[in-house]
Parts: C-alpha cells; sequence; structure tokens
C-alpha cells in the first residue's frame, strides 16, 4: 500500500556518508528503504534515471577494488551523473601528489560527490572538513566501509524481514576488517545480535569494548546463527604469523559443507568478496542454496545509488 | 476547509471515469492502468477492478513512483523532502494504452515527471491521464484526457484527496 517504507519520516540532512557509526537506526532504515526504490532500474527497458543528471562524481580510490569501484561507478551512471575515475597507480599521487592537493585539484573540475578509498583510517572525514562536495566513504583503513555495512544489512532484510532478534557471525580476520566494523554498527543498531568469531590473534586488541559477543569456536556458534557472514583472509594485510598454517585456519575457521550440515537449514552465508575458495570458504558452499553472495553484489548497486542520490539531495537543499 | 467531493460523488466521479475510458477504447486493445504515488496508487486500484469487471478480463494496475524525475531535486527551494519509494509495475507497458492516474492536475509536473519514468519502462502504444480533479494552474502544456470533478480554486489553495486505503475516509477538501 502507499505507506509501506518502514522507515519514520525523518529528514535526511547528511550531505557525507563517512560511516555507520554516527548513524541512528531510523537513518539506517532510511537508507534501506530508499534502496528499495533504487532495485528496479536495473531491471527495466532502460536502466537509468536522471536525478544527478549534471553532477559530476568522482572514484577517487588508493587502494585496489573491483567490486566498490565498479559499483559506484554503475551506480553513478545509472543516476544519469558524470564519472571520472582516479586509481592511485595511474595518478600524480605516484609523483608525490598529497591527498588534499588532489582532491582540491578535482574539486577546481566541479566535482560534486568524491568517493573516497584510502588506507588511512579518517581520510574520508579529513577530506569532508576541507573541500566543498559530497564525500563518501568507500573503506578507510581498518575503520569502516560503510556502503558494505548497508549491502549487507539490506540483503538480510530483504531476505529475513528484519534484523530485530537475529544472530549473526562474523568470521575471520576481524582485526584488519572494516566490514566487519560497518556491519557491526548497522547490524546493532537495527536489532541483531553480532558475535565475532576467529583466533585470538586476528581479534582487534578492543574487541571487548564492542557492542558484540567474542567466540574463538566456529564449531560453537554454528548451530545457533540465523547469518554467517565470512570475510576474507587478507594476506595484503597480515603481519607476522597470525595462524600456524592455512589448513589449520581451514580446519578451525573455514565454512565447510560439514559445518554446514549442522547450521540452520535457512541460515544464510555471506562474503563481502573476494573469495578465497577452499580457503575461509568451500566453493560448494559459497555456491550452495543458503548463499547470497551474489545477491549482495545486486543489492550493493541500489544501495550505493540511494546514498549518491541522499547525499546529492543534502547538498543540493544546504545551498 | 471546505469538502468539494463526498464519499458519494467520489464513486459517481470515478464511474464516469471509467465509462469515458471504456468508450474511447477500443476492445480488442490492451489496457493497463498506472497510478501516480501516492494518492493515484490508490484510484488506480479502483478504476482497474471496475474496469475488469466491465471488460470481464484483467485490467493489470500498477503503481510508479515519480520521484526520480522531479524537475525540483536539485533546487534549493523545494518544500518537502524528495522521499523515494518502488514503483510496482509487474508487467510490460509495451503496445499497451496505458490509463495514467493521478489524484489531481495542478501544474502539470507530476504528469510530464510521470510520463518521462514511464518512457523508461518500454514503449507503450498510449498514455492517457486520468484524474479525479482538474484545477486551473498548468505550467506545462499538460492536460487530462478523463478529468473528473472541475475544481474552481485560487492559486495558492491546497485541493487535498482523501481516500479510504490510505486516509481512512473518501472526500476531497479544499484548505
Amino acid at each position: 500500500m502507499a505507506l509501506k517504507r518502514k522507515s519514520k519520516e525523518i529528514k535526511w540532512h547528511r550531505k557525507h556518508l563517512l560511516g555507520l557509526r554516527e548513524l541512528s537506526a531510523e537513518e539506517i532504515t532510511y537508507i534501506l528503504d530508499t534502496a528499495e526504490g533504487f532495485e528496479q532500474i536495473s531491471t527495466r527497458a532502460v536502466k537509468k534515471a536522471p536525478p544527478l543528471r549534471g553532477k559530476v562524481v568522482v572514484n577517487l580510490f588508493f587502494e585496489d577494488s573491483t567490486r566498490t569501484r565498479n559499483s559506484f561507478s554503475l551506480a553513478a551512471n545509472r543516476l544519469s551523473a558524470d564519472i571520472i575515475e582516479f586509481t592511485k597507480k595511474t595518478s600524480s599521487v605516484s609523483k608525490g601528489e598529497s591527498l588534499l592537493d588532489t582532491a582540491r585539484n578535482l574539486e577546481a573540475l566541479g566535482i560534486d560527490i568524491v568517493v573516497v578509498r584510502h588506507n588511512a583510517g579518517g581520510a574520508p572525514k579529513f577530506l569532508s572538513r576541507n573541500i566543498n562536495a559530497c564525500v563518501v566513504n568507500a573503506g578507510d583503513g581498518f575503520c569502516e566501509h560503510p556502503t558494505q555495512g548497508l549491502l549487507d544489512t539490506y540483503t538480510i532484510r530483504k531476505i529475513k524481514g528484519t534484523l530485530e532478534g537475529l544472530k549473526i557471525a562474523i568470521v575471520g580476520d576481524i582485526a584488519h576488517s572494516r566490514v566487519a566494523r560497518s556491519d557491526m554498527w548497522a547490524m546493532t543498531k537495527l536489532g541483531a545480535e553480532i558475535i565475532f568469531v576467529g583466533p585470538p590473534t586476528l581479534m582487534p586488541p578492543q574487541v571487548r569494548q564492542l557492542p558484540v559477543k567474542v567466540s574463538y569456536s566456529l564449531d560453537e556458534v554454528i548451530e545457533k546463527v540465523d547469518v554467517i557472514n565470512m570475510l576474507r583472509i587478507q594476506f595484503e594485510r597480515l603481519g607476522g604469523n597470525p595462524f600456524p598454517s592455512i589448513r589449520e585456519y581451514s580446519h578451525y575457521f573455514g565454512l565447510t559443507v560439514e559445518r554446514m550440515k549442522r547450521a540452520k537449514p535457512d541460515i544464510l552465508v555471506m562474503h563481502p568478496g573476494p573469495i578465497n575458495r577452499g580457503l575461509e570458504i568451500e566453493s560448494e558452499v559459497a555456491d550452495g542454496r543458503n548463499s547470497v553472495i551474489l545477491e549482495q553484489v545486486t543489492n550493493g548497486l541500489a544501495v550505493r545509488m540511494a546514498v549518491l542520490f541522499l547525499v546529492n539531495q543534502a547538498a543540493a537543499q544546504q545551498k | 476547509m471546505k469538502v468539494i467531493l463526498d464519499s458519494g460523488q467520489i464513486e459517481q466521479v470515478l464511474n464516469e471515469l471509467r465509462d469515458r475510458i471504456l468508450s474511447e477504447t477500443p476492445v480488442e486493445q490492451d489496457i493497463a492502468v498506472i497510478g501516480i504515488r501516492s494518492r493515484g496508487e490508490v484510484l488506480a486500484q479502483r478504476l482497474s477492478g471496475q474496469l475488469s469487471q466491465k471488460l470481464g478480463k484483467d485490467v493489470p494496475c500498477g503503481t510508479l513512483d515519480i520521484t526520480l524525475y522531479r524537475d525540483d531535486l536539485n533546487s534549493p527551494h523545494v518544500t518537502t523532502q524528495p522521499l523515494v519509494r518502488t514503483t510496482e509495475i509487474g508487467f510490460d507497458v509495451d503496445d499497451k494504452i496505458i490509463i495514467l492516474v493521478d489524484d489531481v492536475l495542478y501544474t502539470g509536473r507530476s504528469a510530464r515527471a510521470a510520463m518521462d519514468a514511464l518512457i523508461d519502462l518500454g514503449r507503450p502504444k498510449a498514455i492517457r491521464l486520468a484524474v479525479l480533479v482538474e484545477r486551473a494552474g498548468r505550467e506545462f502544456p499538460i492536460q487530462a484526457d478523463y478529468a473528473g470533478y472541475k475544481a474552481d480554486t485560487s492559486p495558492g489553495t491546497l485541493v487535498q484527496v482523501n481516500l479510504v486505503e490510505s486516509d481512512g475516509k473518501d472526500e476531497v477538501v479544499i484548505e
């Protein structure tokens, strides 16, 4: 019926999306509801709508990415924005230009929205204080990856109906995962219980201060949870020897066909990608009937369209 | 506040709209009804039900959200926050006569946005505009094919359409 949006009629006023920690449950719900309206754009005859016509979005990526960058590009294209692709390797950053100088130069070209990924936590916030354009965080250090947190939450809500009362395990390298943090903020605010699962060496130092439960045994939690999100082992970030061998990690923390036999029959299996097949998740599980890994990618597009739309609206109204 | 149409009169206006649509639409032609969120959606459902009954065949009904096509999205003067909702059209619009339904025709801007949104879904045989209430104040060269009640209002007044499904009662008031 006409009034089926789940969110209250709140006023959206943020021209930046820096993280989910600072958002209220109402604001998160508002973004998810808005994303529902963008889903159909990707399924119809003309896969484009006009709300960002004449706007310029820059993808400012200081770290490698395929999924997120392509998803933001396509989202911006579907909303009729123009898009500039910026990657560290092919730019003057390799000549030593700073983040702020790079952004200010791009701004001088007349850009409206900066989508930024950076290995330093807080880089998007720093940018938002120093330039006029809208800033959307596409991953900063080990801090947040808000659009991934939103699309994960969206995927769960779409299938389960609500986050309220769900038990959700996030498994793997929690210490180096901004996805785990953004998921945690969004999902706990919407009423889910989060369990971080992994070896003690891959837990963040202050984990006990976070609103989560912690378990060092996947076997202990596998039967209890409604959703399991398997994080990628990020070899590029691992220092030292956090676990004795890949085989041992797989043995204790891999999502195997054997372990899935003990899970709830309607458990949702998620993974932010890219998958290390056979390491944190077996191929048969990644491609199995409980897997929503590709739905996550599809939903990510709708969520990113909604985010670009909303920050641009907030900017328009602050003129 | 003044009531210009009560529930009986709304029913009568809708019946007239239905009969005019039927008389001007060839029977062999596929038609579908699409309502503009949110009051147009309710009216479209009623109209498609009535048309289905009279024609003895299913007249599909859908809902169009025009927010992304509004022409004031980037204006700092926009009065209400644009709220994106879902478009729900579960049929192919190609080669159908689409009866586009809204509650009030005023500036014509919503109808313009709705036509652009519809054309992105396919190529209808024709789009015909049906409205419950028509008032003066057009800003675009757009007229209704099927206009119900012609309200005599001065600029600045608000014509509010309330419907049982969304507001608990059927009435049209001027504020």
